[in-house]
């Protein structure tokens, strides 16, 4: 078997243009990971049931373990790494503050998600975060604690928009 | 006088085995203990830092590894604190009372007056200007621990750094702190080509074909172990793909047809591992029943992965094990080595609930990098090799029989236990028990017949089989299923899940019998002061929630465990909704776990063995057909969602005088039980074989009274 076509690739990833040549198909998880060595992103399944991997892809939280490289070809992409500057995100912040974790390896697609929604419809109720996490797992039984730190984060973005 | 040296301390007797020194003039403690994910390793820090009198800024801590840290074997049992700690703590005492008698000598001030206060030598509760890590680094600290060591009595404490925080946690939201993400120069991808069942063997594979494959660097071959090394993990995985699409495999074990039943139907002899009292000399009315729980997965997010790299004949592995030591042993026993020349470093991994697929994928590391000297190899298993070739939670079956007296006393219970094998953990056994060394073409096939953990140990099988109430007559038997094509070990509580499942239903099908509340029935047959506090606390807190009322179908049940007998102290209230689906809504738990290091981490970790627990007791099952483990994701094995998640609120009875007990394993049981009892008050069913599901609901009712404990005759 020759090796597969390769192509090259346009990303805005983080606010940073980036140019990578691959085979198109391969997942977006894996370019983000072992090219671009942004690995906040986890590997769960690969199968896009698990959420460990989604990041934000114009605007939308995608499992980027189904999506190939080709077909976000000029996309904006968003990763966990964003959040984590110095001040951290409030989500990130909040998270961190109420203890909304134990291994910690859901925790970075929850968030990519939950930034979506909190962009999308800041006003969203502990019942909706929930609905809309619903394609994430957490084994260690966080998921109390993450629907409180990210009701809390909503509220206060929510205050905080209120006030401007 | 001075309480018993802690067990670490035989591996690891002087101070240098606990601490160094870093060349920045940091202070390292160095524990033999993973962190998996529970926060250990923040808990062990503040112990130590409370101890000596040091700012956290001063000091840091470095995780199992076996070229530095003490060998404490595994990192289970909920033993890191209690065991781990409690030896971290002696030495810090040594080494604090080293550092003073050199600040005494070198200030000329009275020892007597000296202390360590924020990382500073105190005069009397003055600053001196002296600092304690610079001192320690003038040390010898190659000497004995238990000559110097008087570790501070509970009210000599600080208890400053209570709730400080996971100082893990951040990184492993935005950073990336996993074996997973580890990366190294030319590094090369792995994946293996798991066999289909534990008992499959290679009948062909075109190898050829697989190296022709785009980014296909070497295929490893070794009996029937196949792994591909690619550049690429997306060329890995394909190409793994692919090679199990054209492999042969064949298979010549005979497997039962069913397994459940072919464990709780085994005549097998009955070891009786306990006995007090006698059988026949209780009399009373008799009630019985028998429950039974499924295979289970860890299901862990992630699925094991490792990275390993060859020098001139030695081998290094970073791995998420919970037992370096033992897995450095199993590695240099399956490939003939010498153990030094095995070097095992632990990394995170995602949540690590018992013996995983860690260790595996460690060794499948290893086979891989072997064939490249030089190179790093990362190994990370798909979701099918997770589902399909790690150790499995063994399924059990447990009945319980008791003799009640006419005036409502139980006088007697009789266990048996049957349960595939707990304990197949590395080495344990005599045989690796390394899932690839069963597939070289010199094998070490796993034991046969596996040792289980002697109840003086916490049981393994047998884990809490003896009731926790004042009960004359007990006996206790035990039968050990082997013989099953399926590899179980070691998952989170071993027997204790399903014993108090057990215990704790024909506790309360005995008091709703009698008409007696199952609270104050509990409470008669408990005279262990911390074992009644717990109830009683938890019966405060929830009375007001509890009388309301509740729709049909709903219902309050309680569970309630000291759990391996000797450690934590749980009770748990469940509040289940049984309209639908099976949907358990609240649940408070009150706990005494004896002195509580960080209260905060020591909830979040109940509240996780809630939850998880609820996700067991009401879901799970893995399917077993032929010799083959079924699930191949996801979507066949669904876990508890965000929207199941019940409210849970945990309260802790601190008590710093007391010894600390750990806290990671103590909510499994309760919360089954718990559950079970609320189905049956809400529906009035017992429901026996879990999982509690909608559709064992309507066969448990199909089955009733049949299924149900039940006086029985004789």
């Amino acid at each position: 078997m020759s090796d597969s076509a390769q192509s090259s690739v346009s990303l805005t990833v983080n606010g940073s243009n980036v140019s990578v040549t691959t085979d198109p198909a391969v997942p977006l998880l894996y370019i983000l990971r072992d090219t671009l060595g942004l690995r906040a992103a986890r590997f769960g399944c690969g199968e896009a049931t698990c959420g460990a991997c989604t990041v934000i892809v114009n605007g939308r939280a995608v499992m980027s373990c189904d999506l190939s490289v080709g077909d976000a070809d000029g996309a904006d992409v968003t990763t966990a790494e964003f959040l984590g500057g110095d001040p951290p995100h409030p989500l990130v912040e909040t998270m961190l503050e109420q203890q909304a974790g134990q291994c910690g390896y859901c925790l970075s697609g929850i968030l990519m998600r939950a930034a979506a929604l909190l962009e999308r419809d800041p006003a969203a109720t502990r019942n909706s975060i929930a609905e809309e996490l619903d394609g994430h797992l957490c084994r260690c039984g966080s998921q109390g604690r993450i629907l409180d730190a990210l009701e809390t984060a909503f509220h206060r973005a929510k205050g905080k928009q209120v006030e401007a | 006088m001075r309480p018993e040296a802690p067990v670490p301390l035989r591996a690891g007797p002087s101070i240098s085995d606990w601490f160094r020194l870093d060349p920045e003039g940091k202070l390292i403690a160095m524990t033999g203990r993973a962190e998996l994910g529970q926060g250990n390793r923040t808990a062990l820090l503040q112990m130590v830092a409370d101890e000596l009198g040091v700012c956290l800024d001063d000091i840091a801590i470095e995780t199992a590894r076996t070229d530095r840290t003490v060998n404490e074997g595994f990192t289970s049992g909920s033993v890191s604190v209690s065991e781990g700690g409690v030896a971290l703590r002696w030495a810090a005492s040594a080494l604090r009372h080293l550092v003073l008698d050199r600040a005494a000598e070198t200030s000329g001030i009275r020892r007597d007056a000296l202390d360590i206060e924020d990382s500073t030598i105190t005069q009397d509760g003055i600053p001196t200007g002296l600092s304690a890590v610079q001192l320690s680094a003038g040390l010898d600290l190659n000497v004995p621990v238990t000559e110097f060591a008087s570790p501070r009595q509970p009210d000599e404490r600080w208890r400053r750094f209570r709730d400080i925080g996971r100082i893990d946690l951040r990184e492993r939201i935005v950073g990336a702190p996993f074996v997973h993400d580890m990366e190294a120069p030319d590094m090369l991808f792995g994946s293996p080509v798991h066999p289909p069942s534990r008992t499959a063997r290679l009948v062909s594979l075109d190898v050829d074909a697989l190296r022709a494959r785009p980014g296909v660097v070497d295929v490893v071959l070794d009996g029937s172990f196949v792994g591909i090394l690619a550049k690429s993990r997306f060329e890995a995985a394909r190409a793994a793909t692919a090679a199990h699409a054209i492999a042969e495999w064949t298979d010549t074990a005979v497997p039962p047809n069913d397994a459940m039943a072919a464990i709780s139907g085994s005549e097998e002899n009955a070891e009786t591992v306990f006995e007090t009292g006698t059988m026949e000399s209780a009399q009373g009315q008799r009630f019985e029943l028998t429950v039974s729980r499924q295979f289970l997965f860890h299901a862990s997010v992630a699925p094991s992965a490792a990275v390993a790299v060859w020098n001139r004949g030695a081998v290094t592995v970073w791995t998420h094990s919970q037992g370096v030591f033992p897995l450095r042993n199993a590695i240099a026993k399956s490939l003939r080595m010498q153990e030094d020349d095995v070097t095992v470093i632990h990394r995170p991994g995602a949540g690590c609930y018992g013996h995983n697929g860690a260790d595996d994928a460690a060794f499948d590391a290893v086979l891989m990098a072997r064939a490249v000297p030089g190179r790093h190899v990362k190994v990370v298993w798909s979701r099918q090799d997770e589902f399909r070739s790690a150790p499995l939670g063994p399924g059990m079956a447990t009945t319980v029989s008791a003799a009640v007296s006419p005036e409502g006393r139980i006088v007697s219970a009789d266990v048996v236990v049957n349960s595939a094998p707990h304990t197949n953990r590395p080495g344990v056994n005599g045989t690796p028990n390394l899932l690839a060394a069963s597939y070289l073409s010199d094998p070490f096939p796993p034991a046969p017949a596996p040792a289980d953990v002697p109840l003086a140990r916490g049981g393994g099988a047998a884990r809490n089989a003896v009731p926790g109430y004042s009960i004359p007559n007990v006996r206790l038997r035990k039968r050990i299923v082997s013989g099953l094509p399926y590899r179980t070990s070691a998952l989170r509580s071993l027997g204790a899940f399903t014993n108090i499942f057990a215990i704790e239903a024909l506790i309360d099908d005995i008091a709703a019998h009698r008409g007696a509340d199952p609270i104050d029935f509990r409470l008669r047959h408990l005279d262990d002061p911390r074992s009644r506090e717990v109830i009683k606390r938890l019966a405060d807190l929830t009375g007001e929630e509890r009388s309301r009322a509740l729709p049909e179908g709903c219902g309050w049940g309680l569970g309630f465990a000291r759990y391996k007998n000797a450690s934590g102290y749980c009770a748990v209230m469940a509040c289940v909704n049984c309209t639908e689906e099976v949907q358990v809504t609240d649940v408070h738990c009150v706990a005494d776990i004896g002195e509580v290091i960080s209260p905060d981490g020591a909830r979040n970790q109940i509240e996780g063995g809630i939850v998880q627990s609820v996700s067991w007791t009401t879901k799970e099952a893995a399917k077993l057909e032929g010799t083959k483990v079924v699930a191949g994701g996801w979507m066949d094995y669904p876990i508890l969602l965000f929207t199941e998640t019940p409210r849970v609120a945990v309260e802790l009875i601190e008590r710093p005088e007391a010894a600390p007990l750990g806290c990671g394993e103590i909510a499994q049981a309760p919360t089954a039980a718990a559950i079970g009892n609320a189905v049956r008050a809400g529906l009035g069913i017992r429901v026996c074989d879990l999982p509690i599901s909608r559709s064992a609901i309507i066969e448990a009712a199909s089955r009733q009274p049949d299924h149900h404990s039940h006086p029985v005759a004789g």
